[in-house]
Order: C-alpha cells, then structure tokens, then sequence
C-alpha cells in the first residue's frame, strides 16, 4: 500500500476505482440558463406544458410575419424564404440528432441521405426525368422508404464498426452518393433537374399556393412535418427503443450483455434518421426547384453535424435550434456568409471547451410513465434499506 | 448455509449487526423459479480458452445446481473473469461448451444469451452513466419485453402495458437493492456502493435463471460486505441462482453453498465450503504458504 501510493498506479484497482467515483459521483449542480426553466417545467402539469407548447406552435408559425429588424435577414435575403430554410435545417438536425445524439453513431455522410430525398423528389416530378411523373406529395413518403432503405444498405455492413471508423466510412459513403450524381448520366450532373413538382392548390387569383419565390407556404409545410416528426420521435425516446440507443451510447458492450440487440436498433438508428434526412432533402428540393449535384457536399454533412452538436447532441430541441442557428446566420449577417466555415470552426471549439453539451445539453426522458416514478419516490419515505445509504460514508482507507 | 462459522473472527463489533433487506412486492420473479437445490442449472463441459499462445482456461468442467450460490475462486490471473466471459458469449471459447438447461450457448450472440436467462454484472462498473437509476433498470426489463419498434413509434397497447409494468417492476427492484430513494439520480451520481447495487439491479431485471456476479464486493468496507453478503443470500432465496466470483474469503466461504476453485486456467477443487478451507492444494494455491497464518 505504502509503494503504490508513492507512484502513479500502474493497474487501478478497486479501491482507486471507488475513490474516483467517489469524486466524480458528488453531483454538481448543473449549470447554465436553462437550469432553473428545466426544473420550473418538469413541475408543470402535463395540461400546463401542452398549453405552453401550443402557445410556442403558434409563435413559430407566425414567424415569416415577423419580419423586423434585429430578427430579419432582409434587405439581403427573403425572410420567409430564409425561414423555409431554417426549417429544413431544423429537420436535418433532429434527422441526424437519431443517429449521433441517441445511438451515439457519429455519421459523417449525412448529406448523402439529403442527396437521396432531394433526387427522389426531382426525379419523379421534375420534366427532365426520364421517370414516371407523380404528385409531388406522394414523393415525400417515397423519399423516406427509399433512404430508410439506403440507410439500411449502409448500415448493415458498416454498422460492425465503432467510432472513427464508422465516421470514415459514412464519409465516404457521403461522396459516394455525390460522385454516383456526377457520373450517372441519369443522374445528370451538374445540369440537374429543373421544375422540381410542387404540392397543388391555387389562390383565388390563380397565383398557385406553392412557388419559388414564396416561402411562407413551404415554410409552415415544413413546419408540420417537423411537429409529427418531433411527436414520433418523442414517442421513441420514451420507449425501450430510445433507451436501447442511449444504452448503447453510453457502453454498447453493457448494452448487449443486458439483452439488446444492439446491431438491430444500430441499424434502426441509421434508417430512422436517413428517413428523416430524405423526408427534408424533398422537401428541400420542392422548395428550391432545383436540384443538381452541387449541394451535397462534405462541407454540408460537417455543417449539419455541427448544427447537433452545436444544439445540443441528444437533444431534439437542441437540435432544431441548431439546424435554424446554422442556416439563420449566414443569410442575416451575409458580409459573414464566405467566412461560416471559419465562423462555425471557431464556435465549435469554444463550444467544446466552455460547453461541451451543446445549448441545451440532453436530459432524456426515456420513461413513458416517468411521473408515477415520481410519485413513488416522493409519496412513501423511504425506509432506508440497510447499505443503500451507508456505502455513500464508507472511508476508503 | 447460515450456521457457517466465519472463518476468521469479525472485525468490528457493528459489522455484526444487519438486517436482511426487506423483500418488496413486485421484486419476485415473473417466471415459476424451482427453489429447490437440485438439478444441473448450466454444465461448464471441458471450456477450454486461448489467447494466442496464452492458455488462460484450461479443460475446465463444472456444474452449477439450481437454488445455489457458487463460488468462483482463485488467485489473481487464474482465470476467473476470463470463465465468466467465456460463459456469457463476451469471448467465443476455443473449445468446450456452456449448456444452460441443457441448451447449448456456443456461438450465440450475447443479447440472445442474456434472453435465456444468464445476466451479469460487471467487475469494473459498468452502468449507463448518463440515464437514471430507474432507466439504467428497465433497460435490463427490456430484454423481457415484446414491444416492436413500430409498436413504440406508434405507441400501441403492448407499448403501454409494458411501459406500465416496467416502472414498479424497476421501482420494485431498486428496493429490493436498497437504493430506491436514488431512482431518479444519473447513474454517474450514485456513489460507488449504490453503483455496485444498481448493477445487481440491473442484471436481475433481466430476469435471470443465473445471476453472475464478478467482484460485487470490489472495494467495499467490511460492513458493506456484510450488507451484501445478506443481499446475495436474499437474491438466492428469492429462487435465483448465484454465481459468485468473489477473493475475499471471508465474503466467498460465509455466503456460497460450493466453491470452485481455478489456478493457472485449471479446475483445482470443487467442493463445499469447509472442505474447501481445508483442502491443502487450495491453501497453497490460493491462500498462500501452508505455514502462513491465513487469517
């Protein structure tokens, strides 16, 4: 005993082991602005939340309306539009959040699945595709079947791999999915498809609802299709399916010893969240009207893994906030727009020093009936069970 | 197996005094557990375990019977842990087979070796630091649950009712540990005894016919030792089988029924307690020279 505290400790053994969890155990309270909201609204009553969450639905739906100074991007680009936008971001990143928040996959080819949805929704309404034409509509669940079925494809094979090594091949995977657009004469290039379809419907005057040049009505589209997203993805965070992707997270190898399958809900992981990549490529597409090979590159997978990270990684509030960060800056501050890459760099590796969780940083709730939990621990005094209490003063000598 | 003598006098006079942890409804098992000591659970048949030029298992074979607590024992670097990975489908063994109720586990994935009814816990801890004390317990329910990934997206009845039953059945288990008050704290926050605790909580959700247990006493004072050694006996009682790896001696021979004893790889002894105390080649091994005094 003498010898070995003299040193450093060549194998930690079990009373090191116990001093460092000691230490590290001492909970400390958490911190940052949103600490004291957090606690004030898990105390809320369900009604209560759902009131406030309305109220938030409806300030986010009036948000092209707010068009002002600090918040708007004009004179330099279309508010709605730029809203538009933010909103596809926003879906990206709660997309990619499945992936490297939950399952803890660090997927560097994202885009590729963006790339997939943007073309399904091209291909199949655009006038220069050789393709059947259908409503534009009916792309969307198209999209999600077919890169849920890429994700699938790319995940099976590589999902063996942990780490780095699953980031280098999922970036690959990315330029894969790029390369195939350039060089498929299908696909065509960088010539791409005009027209991209767009949902039906026309105002009085004629003017059809959805164009180009009309953010507002892609934007409360895109709007709805996050709510029901983040609605499906709140159910799977609150079932054995989100526990098993955090479980993993946290030690795939502990995961698998206590009966998860953890290749399957890997393997889910990717084609959830390629799902919701492809649902936001086509609705991307529909919005742009154009789709060619240029904007699915690697620089795009980092800016949407920075969007999480920057968001809050395990957080799908988190990371809609990042995805509308990380498309709201460069359109307002458009003097800054050559230089996002440098920009978010940099408030990447401050992030990482000062606030390593992102903005909002992950506190999952993985129970769907968390309050009885609650009522359980609080109503009955706990009788304090013999050894429960006692380990947390026992001196390790 | 209570009348045992201690092998050694007790340290301290409080060490002494505990009370066995109280059986909580809800904490029992949903399967019909035959209690009754008796018939092979699992036969260790001739595990055989190489690391390239490394024999770290050597021909081992060993039963262990339903309703008892084994004890896995042996000097450090004996092969202890390296058994229980090769039981558990954590290292695919060179040769040789684990049966579990007569089945064979050779060349099953892990998860699936869990579903059949072998948990484990970890000897260098291994919770989910991040979730709570709760959810770190339902995960190990989930391997028991049925709900289909459409089912939970969609949130459909079995979703419901199983999500139910997992929180009391969890709550159930954190008391029957002791550390139910500290539900709802991150695993990371636990201090190392509740982490230890949460640990065996954890594996028994899983609803295990045997219930391994690697160093659960790791680092604790003799008084929580105690408190463990009551806990493993209530575990037994409750109708699961144990499977101890444990070198404290006085824990290993004051709470097992048997003890297996492993030295360079190889099957030394496999006998009750008290024989296994006088056993020669076991105090040379284990315990050091004959003429030392053990205790």
């Amino acid at each position: 005993m003498s010898l070995s505290s003299d040193g450093p400790k060549i194998m930690p053994d079990a009373e090191s082991a116990r001093e460092t969890i000691e230490t590290e155990s001492i909970a400390t309270p958490r911190r940052g602005p949103l600490r004291g909201f957090r606690a004030r609204w898990n105390d809320l009553a369900r009604p209560v939340q759902w009131a406030w969450m309305l109220i938030v639905v409806a300030i986010a739906f009036a948000l092209p309306y707010l068009n002002f100074f600090p918040l708007t991007t004009e004179p330099g680009n279309d508010w709605p539009i730029t809203c538009a936008t933010m909103a596809v971001y926003a879906l990206v990143a709660v997309g990619l959040n499945i992936v490297i928040g939950y399952a803890g996959l660090l997927d560097l080819g994202y885009v590729a699945f963006f790339a997939v949805g943007s073309y399904t929704a091209a291909m199949f309404t655009s006038p220069d595709s050789p393709l059947a034409k259908i409503p534009y509509l009916w792309t969307l669940p198209i999209a999600i079947a077919i890169t849920m079925f890429f994700g699938v494809l790319l995940g099976v094979p590589t999902l063996r791999l942990r780490g780095d090594y699953l980031a280098i091949v999922t970036l690959g995977f990315g330029e894969i999915v790029r390369i195939l657009a350039t060089i498929i004469p299908a696909m065509k290039g960088q010539v791409g498809f005009q027209n991209v379809g767009r949902p039906p419907g026309t105002e009085p005057n004629g003017v059809p609802i959805f164009s180009i040049s009309n953010g507002i009505p892609w934007y409360w589209l895109t709007l709805g299709v996050i709510i029901i997203v983040l609605l499906l993805v709140g159910n799977l965070e609150r079932s054995r399916v989100g526990r098993a992707w955090v479980a993993i997270r946290e030690d795939e190898d502990a995961a698998e010893i206590m009966g998860v399958p953890t290749f399957k809900y890997k393997v889910w992981a990717f084609a959830m969240g390629a799902g919701v990549g492809g649902l936001s490529g086509a609705l991307f597409a529909g919005q742009i009207g154009f789709v060619n090979n240029q904007k699915f590159d690697v620089q795009t997978s980092i800016l949407f893994v920075a969007a999480v990270v920057l968001g809050g990684a395990g957080n799908k509030v988190g990371a809609l906030l990042g995805g509308s960060i990380v498309a709201y800056l460069p359109l307002r501050f458009t003097a800054i727009a050559d230089w996002k890459y440098l920009i978010f760099g940099v408030v990447l590796i401050v992030m990482m020093i000062f606030r390593s969780q992102g903005l909002i940083p992950a506190k999952m709730r993985l129970l769907a009936f968390a309050r009885r939990a609650a009522r359980w621990t609080s109503a009955p005094p706990p009788e304090s069970p013999p050894g429960g209490t006692k380990a947390t003063e026992g001196a390790a000598s | 197996m209570t009348d045992l003598t201690h092998p050694s006098p007790p340290l301290d006079g409080e060490a002494e005094t505990h009370t066995d942890p109280p059986l909580v409804e809800g904490a029992e098992s949903e399967r019909e557990l035959a209690v009754e000591v008796g018939e092979n659970l699992v036969e260790v048949r001739n595990l055989t375990m190489k690391f390239g030029g490394l024999l770290a298992l050597d021909d081992v074979s060993f039963d262990i019977r339903r309703g008892e607590i084994l004890g896995l024992i042996g000097p450090n670097g004996a092969g202890k842990t390296t058994c229980f990975n090769a039981m558990t489908g954590v290292y695919k063994p060179t040769s040789g087979d684990v049966l579990l109720e007569g089945v064979s586990l050779k060349g099953r994935k892990q998860h699936r070796i869990t579903r059949m009814g072998l948990a484990r816990t970890f000897q260098n801890i291994r919770l989910f630091g991040e979730m709570t004390a709760l959810e770190n317990v339902v995960v190990g329910l989930d391997a028991r649950h049925r709900t289909s990934v459409v089912g939970a997206l969609l949130r459909l009845p079995r979703h419901w009712r199983e999500e139910a039953s997992s929180i009391d059945r969890g709550m159930a288990l954190l008391e029957f540990v002791g550390i139910a008050q500290h539900a709802e704290k991150r695993a990371r926050e636990l201090s190392y005894g509740s982490q230890r605790r949460l640990e065996i909580a954890r594996a028994l959700a899983t609803d295990p016919k045997l219930l391994c247990l690697d160093e659960p006493a790791a680092g604790f004072n003799p008084a929580e030792k105690e408190d463990l050694m009551a806990l493993i006996r209530t575990i037994r009682d409750e109708g699961y089988t144990v499977l101890l790896i444990e070198h404290d001696m006085k824990l290993v021979m004051g709470v097992t029924d048997r003890i297996v004893v492993l030295e360079f790889g190889r099957k030394l002894a496999d006998d009750v307690p008290a024989a296994i105390r006088n056993d020669p080649r076991v105090i040379a091994a284990y315990l050091g020279e004959p003429e030392d005094d053990v205790a």
